[in-house]
């Protein structure tokens, strides 16, 4: 990992995070909602983090899985992470429209459903990291490779199971003024996600050098 | 290819054998499934009839648990005198081993099913034989779906300390896409208006599940399974 992206993407998202609240401010309300629209501007961000997270997991994964190149397998690890925490920001700000959009703070609508199977997928993950014991890296990379080829079969079953969401085509429609802070947030985001991944990384590398450390010190 | 195939033969024939002397996984899984659709019945049954549409979920739920039952024990066997060790050292491709035990467990299955199906249209008054065609293909295509996953993270899984807990926790929130289809697919079938061009839908999607994770597991299985 390189040491000098860290700061670098760190000032970055910095950057973007003082001068986003601005701009969501300077948004012009929405009509029937209000107020409470503005939590999209977090909302659908920490999504799309989670999902490009995902990403990254599964391609690492499969990197690892036939290369065996450990940065990969640490990339992975961060990724998973990375996307846990951001789906539980989604998965907060979500209710929290919800129930004033809807009226109530869950509802089993497609999109929220396969935010938490992901989610599930994901701690599965991570408890598969934890517990799993020596070997559990490969193991998990097996699972990372599964998780990303569930995600369309997840949003096709779910999808039509049922939907009151907001489709994903109202994105690209949005007008300038909602459209220009929610890009900029996501950018944000993005840049973030990238910051913590470095960082991440880095840890888990370092991780793995004391480890190698101490087996050195056992065998001498 | 026939070669392939016949490894995977060799290995579904072995543990159909091993299976036809000492009955075990077929006696403990049938025993276990019948015996979860019977408390389902406590559940759900109120004032003498079952409430409305439970069907679909018990049967599927049931076929969910005993086939985690059935794929934790399809490994163990091997872990005995080292057997794993063995068949991943013999000079075979290795994706045919999966494919063996995969056939396998899907036989086993079959026959737990054709108990449980049975149970469900009995004692929750279920039309499920209505269209026994679909319902095959519900079935077979959706089993094929849960332990096509199954078998591949029951055979990772062998090594590490936790597999008992570890396997359900993985394979849950995996294969929730099957259960969603295959749930959906039979209450299109046993409603009171069966809607036929749902159940078609659902039986299309589960076969491209099928197709997508046998091949991933055909492919991930030789790098996970190498020490």
């Amino acid at each position: 990992m390189n040491r000098r992206l860290f700061p670098l993407l760190t000032g970055l998202s910095l950057v973007i995070f003082v001068t986003a609240p601005i701009l969501i401010v300077r948004a012009p309300y929405e009509s029937t909602m209000g107020l409470v629209q503005k939590i999209f501007y977090f909302h659908f961000p920490s999504w799309m983090a989670m999902f490009f997270t995902i990403f990254i997991l599964g391609i690492s994964s499969v990197i690892y899985l036939f290369r065996r190149k450990p940065v990969a397998d640490r990339l992975a690890v961060a990724a998973a992470e990375l996307a846990v925490v951001f789906g539980l920001m989604g998965l907060i700000t979500g209710p929290l429209w919800g129930i004033k959009a809807w009226g109530v703070w869950w509802q089993w609508d497609a999109r929220l459903t396969m935010a938490v199977i992901l989610e599930l997928i994901l701690v599965a993950y991570l408890l598969l990291r934890q517990y799993g014991g020596p070997g559990s890296d490969r193991l998990a990379a097996g699972l990372g490779v599964f998780a990303m080829a569930n995600v369309p079969f997840l949003y096709i079953s779910t999808e039509i199971w049922r939907t009151v969401h907001p489709r994903t085509s109202v994105v690209p429609t949005l007008p300038v003024d909602f459209g220009i802070p929610l890009w900029w947030s996501f950018t944000g985001f993005i840049v973030l996600c990238l910051a913590l991944l470095t960082a991440r990384g880095r840890l888990e590398e370092q991780r793995a050098a004391v480890d190698k450390l101490y087996l050195a010190l056992e065998e001498e | 290819m026939s070669e392939f195939l016949r490894v995977a033969w060799l290995v579904v024939r072995k543990d159909l054998r091993v299976e036809l002397r000492s009955k075990e996984l077929l006696f403990t899984t049938l025993f276990f499934a019948v015996s979860c659709v019977l408390v389902f019945a406590f559940g759900f049954v109120r004032g003498g009839r079952a409430v409305d549409g439970a069907a679909p979920g018990i049967l599927w739920i049931a076929i969910a648990f005993s086939g985690t039952l059935a794929l934790g024990r399809a490994f163990e066997r091997e872990r005995y005198h080292d057997a794993l060790r063995g068949l991943l050292m013999a000079p075979v491709d290795r994706p045919a081993i999966y494919l063996g035990k995969l056939v396998g467990l899907l036989l086993l299955l079959t026959v737990v099913e054709a108990v449980l199906v049975t149970m469900v249209a009995f004692l929750f008054q279920a039309p499920l034989f209505q269209y026994p065609f679909r319902l095959y293909a519900l079935l077979s295509l959706g089993t094929i779906g849960f332990i096509s996953v199954g078998t591949l993270f029951s055979a990772m899984l062998v090594r590490t300390r936790n597999r008992a807990v570890l396997l359900p926790v993985l394979l849950y929130p995996v294969t929730i896409p099957v259960l969603i289809m295959g749930v959906s697919g039979t209450a299109a079938l046993v409603q009171p208006e069966p809607d036929l061009a749902m159940a078609r839908l659902w039986i299309t999607l589960l076969l491209f599940f099928d197709v997508v994770f046998v091949t991933l597991a055909l492919w991930t299985f030789e790098p996970v399974m190498t020490e």
